[in-house]
């Protein structure tokens, strides 16, 4: 080619810059991802917010190891906090005392830490309903909601190593429960815990094995997901809440460079900025208060970390006994008798398997009840999914039952109520509060669904009253605009599929079943607006079936 | 002593070297008790006694009986010792305001004096502990690093870790320690009120209930090093700021930068 049509850099810096360029290409990457679109929606930020608050975890966290001990030999603390002066504990106690009142800004940052952990993973949940109310988690993406699946056990893995790390007696007391649960796995469970603490609990290696986890393993695991994760974002594309001009192949937003890249760069500081702001002026884990571990003493309120709170929860409300009904199994065996204790195993494990396990194959299951393999860019208002919906309120309910059980005692003090009412209030709500929060949801939504095509036949309540010749009196409703009323009609509703017949005519069970969970899901759908029931809605003035399809009619 | 040594096959004997067994263990466990817990400051006049019996008549008696026997409705108060009563009225506890789990703390109803007859009266009718010396009571004298180990050990699991309270069984529960009065804090160890259990003082001795109110006195008065406490009562308070006010500027901001553009 001829040298013309070459570009020659003007500036200094633009000739470093067209240097690097052609050797590394960035320039095309900038292109090809700076030109990637992002909508906008403040529900779609709860990824970056988990995103920023765990780069702030990284941050703030190799601080913390410059200072950090995770030694658990026994010292003599010497530091400047009197009410601790001479009290023997591990030397991880008193160098995480010592970041907190020796080192110059050490509380501060360990504040930030720590509250940056607890926005980090409630922004991961928050995050996750946001995809799975929206059904965001769609072909093609369901295997991004698993690698999400994956990111939210590694947060809590992250969160409850470096919880139990000062080896304060709050701490350890969460270590004992999960010692408890280990040793309750039937056979291995003894073995596992001694391997993991180096013999009897609490030993003197756990807090260095748990130190190796937190600063190394975890999150490396996190990172990879995440990068994981983001590269199929930009894959896939960012999906879209309906709207008039979004279609399943295009997205409407802004393009990441420059304008979002601004923003996105500016709400890390936002982020950064309220963090900061919490761990300035509010206390996390004030340890000083907990003293050292010490396997003895057990304090009032010893609770996990929020995110933890659910599996406590769920230990609380068991009960050791149902009547006369143990469930402390003692099994005879050739070797003697061991021990199954299900009080333990069974809280601890089961809610834990069936919502992780509900959540990572929600994807499947509603793949293969619909039927629908098409790819899904353009998300679904929540009511316009009743059923998902509900299944999704049941999956809060469950989880939020547990995670009130886990704060009972407090509950109990400070709204003055019997400890005992509070458990078995919160036992039967674990039961029905799913059901409930189910059929209330779905109720819900269907009657939502069916205010919008109201609105969309009828129109707007104006709030005017008027009067007819004949002296009747009437409402005047207003059209809505073509925009408004696209967002009330654009939406996906899939209809019941009947038990299909394969090649042979044969109809085999497991498609008799998903014709069942079909009819489940969808027989009460409410149909979005036909463009034939509209026009006949505005021939008839006004009047015309607010029900779906076949169904009644609403005359005057 | 050949008299003694013949009757002691006589039917009576036995009974008798029991009663001497009782009187001796009993005698000398109330010695030692009272060798403790002998550390009075206050020594009452008889009038205070009178003073106090007329005012238990006139406010306690409903409940507690005429000469403080009991009733249904309260406890025998013989032996419970002027330090019971002191805690109990000091603190507002009584006379107890209405029957249900756990006797509740509210304005204190009588003047120091007041107490002091009624201590005097509840006193006077069996040995029991007496109100502490001051002497046990000047946390200058204490040792905080001991005293915060002793109520991790022992006060902890109900009274939390940082004397924050905590819930007991069917709606007693263990109340937050902030603000009680070194007298009251010592008190309630030596007379175990409401659910508590009795620390006596081969438990828990003076020293170290010393130790114990010093190390409360200390975190009480040195605040809350990392800024505002959120009621010290550890995970669950943290958890409901951050999805509270933490989740919700978030999301406030999240809304303002995304509005900025349509
Ligand atoms: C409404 C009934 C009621 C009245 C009035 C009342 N008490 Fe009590 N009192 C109780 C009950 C019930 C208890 C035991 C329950 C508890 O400790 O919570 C008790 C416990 C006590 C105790 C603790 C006993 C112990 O074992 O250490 C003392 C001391 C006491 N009362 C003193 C008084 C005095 C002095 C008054 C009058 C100023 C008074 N009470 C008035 C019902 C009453
Ligand atoms: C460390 C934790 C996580 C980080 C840093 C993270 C980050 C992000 C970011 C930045 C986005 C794009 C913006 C958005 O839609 O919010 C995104 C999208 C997505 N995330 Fe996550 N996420 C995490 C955890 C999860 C979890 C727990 C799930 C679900 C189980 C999940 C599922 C998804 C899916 C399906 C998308 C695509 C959404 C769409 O295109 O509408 N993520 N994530």
């Amino acid at each position: 080619m001829s040298t013309a049509t070459e570009f020659q850099a003007k500036t200094r810096t633009g000739r470093i810059a067209d240097f690097v360029d052609q050797r590394v290409g960035g320039s095309t990457m900038v292109k090809e991802f700076g030109r990637k679109i992002f909508p906008d929606h403040w529900s779609f930020m709860f990824g970056e917010v988990a995103l920023y608050t765990f780069v702030i975890l990284l941050i703030s966290g190799t601080f913390l190891t410059f200072f950090f001990d995770p030694s658990m030999a026994e010292t003599h603390y010497a530091g400047s906090y009197n009410p601790l002066r001479g009290v023997e504990m591990s030397v991880a106690y008193a160098s995480s005392l010592d970041i907190s009142f020796d080192v110059r800004g050490g509380l501060f940052m360990r504040q930030v830490h720590h509250w940056s952990a607890l926005l980090f993973v409630a922004s991961v949940s928050v995050h996750m309903l946001r995809v799975f109310f929206t059904g965001a988690f769609r072909k093609p993406r369901e295997l991004n909601w698993v690698v999400g699946g994956v990111l939210l056990i590694l947060s809590l893995a992250a969160g409850f190593t470096g919880y139990s790390l000062p080896d304060d007696l709050l701490s350890g007391n969460g270590l004992r429960i999960i010692d408890g649960v280990v040793k309750a796995l039937p056979l291995v469970g003894t073995y596992i815990s001694a391997f993991l603490f180096g013999g009897e609990f609490p030993g003197t290696a756990i807090i260095g094995r748990l130190y190796m986890l937190h600063i190394m393993l975890v999150p490396a695991l996190i990172l990879l997901m995440v990068a994981m994760h983001l590269f199929m974002v930009v894959v896939h594309k960012h999906t879209q809440y309906p709207g008039p001009g979004r279609t399943e192949d295009n997205v409407v937003g802004f393009p990441v460079g420059p304008v979002y890249a601004a923003k996105a760069g500016g709400f890390f500081f936002i982020v950064f900025g309220v963090v900061a702001l919490i761990s300035g002026f509010f206390t996390i884990n004030p340890i000083w208060n907990y003293g050292p571990y010490d396997p003895s003493p057990v304090s009032a309120g010893t609770q996990p970390d929020w995110y933890i709170g659910w599996v406590d929860g769920a230990l609380r409300l068991m009960p050791g006994m149902l009547g006369n009904f143990s469930f402390e199994w003692i099994i005879p065996f050739p070797w003697g008798a061991n021990t199954l204790v299900l009080n333990v195993l069974l809280p601890a494990l089961v809610p834990a398997i069936v919502l992780l396990g509900l959540m990572f194959a929600w994807p499947w299951i509603e793949r293969w009840v619909t039927r629908d393999d098409r790819e899904h860019h353009i998300l679904d208002r929540p009511r316009n999914a009743p059923f998902r919906t509900a299944v999704g309120v049941a999956g809060v309910v469950f989880y939020s039952v547990m995670w009130a059980a886990a704060s009972s005692d407090l509950v109990a003090t400070h709204f003055l109520v019997s400890l005992n009412d509070v458990t078995y209030w919160l036992r039967a709500l674990f039961f029905l509060g799913p059901v409930i929060g189910f059929i209330v949801t779905r109720r819900i939504c269907l009657a939502l669904q069916r205010k919008d095509r109201d609105i969309v036949l009828h129109g707007r309540e104006a709030g005017i009253i008027e009067m007819s010749p004949e002296g009747g009196f009437s409402e005047r409703h207003e059209p809505l605009d073509e925009y408004k009323r696209y967002r009330l009609v654009a939406f996906d509703s899939p209809d019941v599929v009947p038990a299909q017949p394969d090649a042979v005519g044969h109809i085999s069970r497991a498609e008799k079943r998903r014709g069942a969970l079909s009819r489940l899901f969808f027989e009460d759908r409410v149909a979005p607006v036909t463009p034939e029931e509209l026009a006949e809605a505005h021939a008839h003035h006004g009047h015309a079936a607010v029900e779906g399809g076949e169904k009644a009619q609403i005359g005057h | 002593m050949k008299a003694l040594s013949q009757r002691r096959r006589h039917p009576l004997a036995a009974a008798a070297l029991l009663l001497i067994g009782l009187v001796a263990t009993g005698g000398l466990y109330t010695a030692a008790g009272s060798v403790n817990e002998a550390k009075a400051s206050t020594v009452y006049t008889a009038s205070d006694v009178e003073e106090g019996n007329k005012l238990f008549v006139a406010n306690c008696a409903t409940c507690h009986g005429l000469n403080a026997e009991g009733t249904p409705n309260g406890p025998s108060l013989v032996g419970v010792g002027a330090a019971s009563v002191d805690f109990q009225v000091g603190t507002g506890r009584m006379p107890m305001q209405m029957q249900g789990p756990q006797a509740q703390a509210k304005p204190v109803q009588f003047s120091d004096e007041q107490i002091v007859q009624l201590s005097a009266f509840v006193a006077s009718l069996g040995a029991g502990p007496a109100v502490p010396h001051e002497e046990w009571l000047d946390t200058s004298l204490g040792n905080s690093a001991n005293g915060g180990a002793v109520f991790r050990t022992n006060c902890a699991m109900c009274h939390n870790a940082a004397a924050a309270g905590g819930a007991l069984t069917r709606g007693k529960f263990a109340p937050s320690l902030d603000g009680v009065s070194e007298a009251h804090i010592y008190e309630a160890m030596v007379t175990g009120p409401q659910n508590m259990p009795v620390f006596n003082d081969s438990n828990i001795s003076p020293e170290e209930k010393r130790d114990v109110i010093t190390f409360l006195k200390e975190i009480e008065s040195q605040g809350s090093p990392g800024g505002a406490a959120l009621g010290s009562l550890g995970p669950v308070s943290e958890g409901l700021f951050i999805w509270t006010a933490g989740l919700g500027i978030i999301i406030a901001f999240t809304i303002w930068l995304t509005s900025r553009s349509s």
